[in-house]
């Protein structure tokens, strides 16, 4: 298990400089001046002079690059241009909504998916199954930012129920700030609980046809035990996996969900941030999001190895 | 043995279809103008004579939602084929030197790759070139590459162990001419069912883009910017949103449904594991 940590951690680390040079190229080598590129064509020379001063821009590409990294390994993510305040502490101030709502969607998403995904299996082909599979059919075809905006004109247009957006602060009380998270994860796990509880189904049937579970039968217990102590276990590998994936797409989806809502998260803050050509806020946010997709998959593959020993020796 | 053709399967190539044509009626026939504006009448219900309604320029809806399915289909079909044309080749060549440094290198760029959501890689190319359709489609068309090279190598893989392949190495083929002459034919069910979803999937990115505003910009009509104009009018005329996500949601189901019964119809051995 250590060898395979070990390795896992190689490759992490990797990934996570490959990452951030392609981050740092695409954004600070690729549009050439990038002062002059975030001050737009009618900027004064001396105010572009100025700018490429304050960014470093006078030193080298690969000096910056050491610089930028650097600083984010020291916590620290530049300046904004735009706000005039320090990147991580607008990004810590924004975490606190951007994560409770991934983390609500996926725990919704699980909550749902979990128990229709065990029902459609377990009375394979009835109509409980068959509805099951109808309306995750379905979630997985819709936008979820469209099924946001049908539940804003559903709950808080027409029955009042919720505001339509925006975000009170969790100073208001943690039910407040639930309330205004609920319509937001929900559109967020609609998508994720439909393929979450596809994936619970289909994993669970194979397990099922196992010849182990039928040994299981045999030896006398009942179908809820078997269930419970073999077929389950089994199924939750693969469904473990895609929860991980599934993380990365909760993210970038909680991106465009926090426009529709107007919640002031990460999202929001990159778009802010794009259209006011703040370069170096959209670098480092744009950084710490595959930050965390990476090591959110590699936390995954450690628990995969952890319930199933055959998977250390394999890689 | 074959398996017959399903029911979602036939429902499914009814909505693609139907999709698909409305598009391409679009650049012969529309009800009205789509781009005629007509204050007036602007935010009119669904009536005889516009069928979808009319949105805040007094445009028809339905036109519109016929130009938009162009825009999506356009964008989700050349993300796929770039997915395709470079994601194939590096599986079969990932493949063919499998344990190699080849395949080591390609499948950790594929890791890579997959750190970035399609929404991440959108978001880097717009901050530093703008928004257009042509970015939205290499944004998503990047974050189909992985995406094939894994289901090739993968299928590659457990072709190059066959007896027929050995015989063609036996025969002096190259290890080029095997993965092209025998491997991709065996793979290519794989790649058409697959392709059906990431189709889906790009519709849907491509729609999720186009509304933040990281797509196709006006005049294009796209089905994600008209939701994008229609969020803020939900309240008064509810119409203008459900028309083109309605048009997303039927063509997404489409083409899931059709991938589905395509992938029953050619390999019928994972017909239970899934559906």
């Amino acid at each position: 298990m250590l060898r395979y940590t070990l390795k896992r951690l190689l490759s992490l680390a990797i990934s996570l400089a490959v990452a951030s040079v392609v981050i740092f190229v695409a954004i600070e080598v690729v549009p050439g001046d990038p002062a002059s590129y975030m001050l737009g064509i009618n900027a004064r020379p001396d105010t572009v002079a100025a700018l490429r001063e304050e960014l470093g821009l006078n030193m080298s590409p690969p000096e910056r690059y050491i610089a930028w990294v650097g600083g984010l390994l020291q916590g620290d993510f530049g300046t904004s241009y735009t706000y005039r305040t320090p990147v991580a502490e607008m990004i810590s101030e924004r975490l606190w909504v951007s994560l409770p709502l991934a983390l609500f969607a996926l725990a919704l998403s699980t909550l749902v998916a979990f128990p229709a995904g065990i029902i459609a299996a377990t009375r394979r082909g009835s109509k409980w199954d068959l509805g099951i599979m109808g309306v995750t059919q379905l979630g997985i075809a819709v936008p979820n930012f469209w099924f946001a905006m049908l539940m804003v004109l559903v709950f808080a247009i027409n029955l009042r129920w919720f505001s339509a957006g925006g975000f009170p602060g969790w100073d208001e009380g943690l039910f407040a700030g639930l309330k205004a998270l609920l319509l937001p994860a929900v559109s967020l796990a609609l998508p994720q609980a439909s393929i979450l509880a596809r994936v619970m189904r289909s994993a669970l049937l194979d397990t099922l046809d196992e010849d182990f579970i039928r040994t299981a039968r045999a030896k006398g217990l009942t179908r809820r035990q078997v269930l419970r102590r073999h077929a389950l276990r089994n199924a939750l590998i693969p469904v473990l996996t895609i929860i991980g994936l599934q993380f990365s797409f909760l993210l970038a989806g909680a991106i465009i969900i926090e426009n529709v809502f107007f919640l002031p998260g990460l999202g929001r803050l990159v778009f802010q941030s794009i259209s006011a050509r703040d370069l170096i806020v959209v670098e480092s946010v744009v950084m710490l999001l595959v930050f965390a997709v990476v090591v959110v998959n590699f936390a995954v593959d450690l628990a995969y190895a952890a319930i199933d020993p055959r998977l250390r020796k394999r890689r | 043995m074959k398996g017959r053709i399903s029911r979602s399967l036939w429902l499914g190539a009814a909505l693609t279809l139907a999709f698909v044509g409305a598009a391409l009626l679009s650049f012969v026939w529309t009800p009205h103008d789509f781009a005629a504006m007509d204050i007036p009448n602007k935010l009119q219900p669904p009536s005889a004579v516009h069928w979808f309604g009319t949105d805040h320029f007094g445009r028809d809806i339905f036109s519109m939602v016929m130009v938009g399915a162009r825009t999506s289909i356009a964008v989700a079909l050349v993300a796929v084929g770039i997915g395709m044309a470079l994601g194939v080749p590096l599986g079969l060549a990932a493949a063919a030197r499998s344990g190699g440094l080849l395949d080591e290198v390609i499948m950790r760029a594929n890791d890579l790759v997959f750190a970035f959501p399609a929404l991440l890689i959108a978001i880097l190319i717009t901050a530093v070139f703008g928004a257009s359709a042509v970015n939205a489609i290499i944004a998503i068309g990047i974050f189909n590459i992985p995406v094939f090279a894994r289901l090739t190598r993968g299928g590659a893989l457990s072709l190059w162990k066959r007896e027929y392949i050995l015989a063609a190495r036996v025969s002096g083929k190259g290890a080029a001419r095997i993965s092209f002459e025998h491997i991709l034919p065996n793979i290519a069910n794989l790649l058409i069912v697959q392709g059906t979803i990431q189709f889906s999937l790009g519709i849907l990115a491509e729609a999720g883009l186009s509304y933040v505003g990281l797509g196709a910009q006006p005049p294009t009509p796209s089905w994600g910017r008209m939701l994008a104009d229609a969020q803020t009018l939900i309240g008064l005329a509810p119409h203008i949103a459900i028309f083109p996500g309605l048009a997303i949601v039927f063509t997404v189901l489409g083409l899931n449904l059709m991938g589905d019964g395509l992938r029953d119809l050619l390999d019928p051995r994972l017909r239970r594991a899934r559906t």
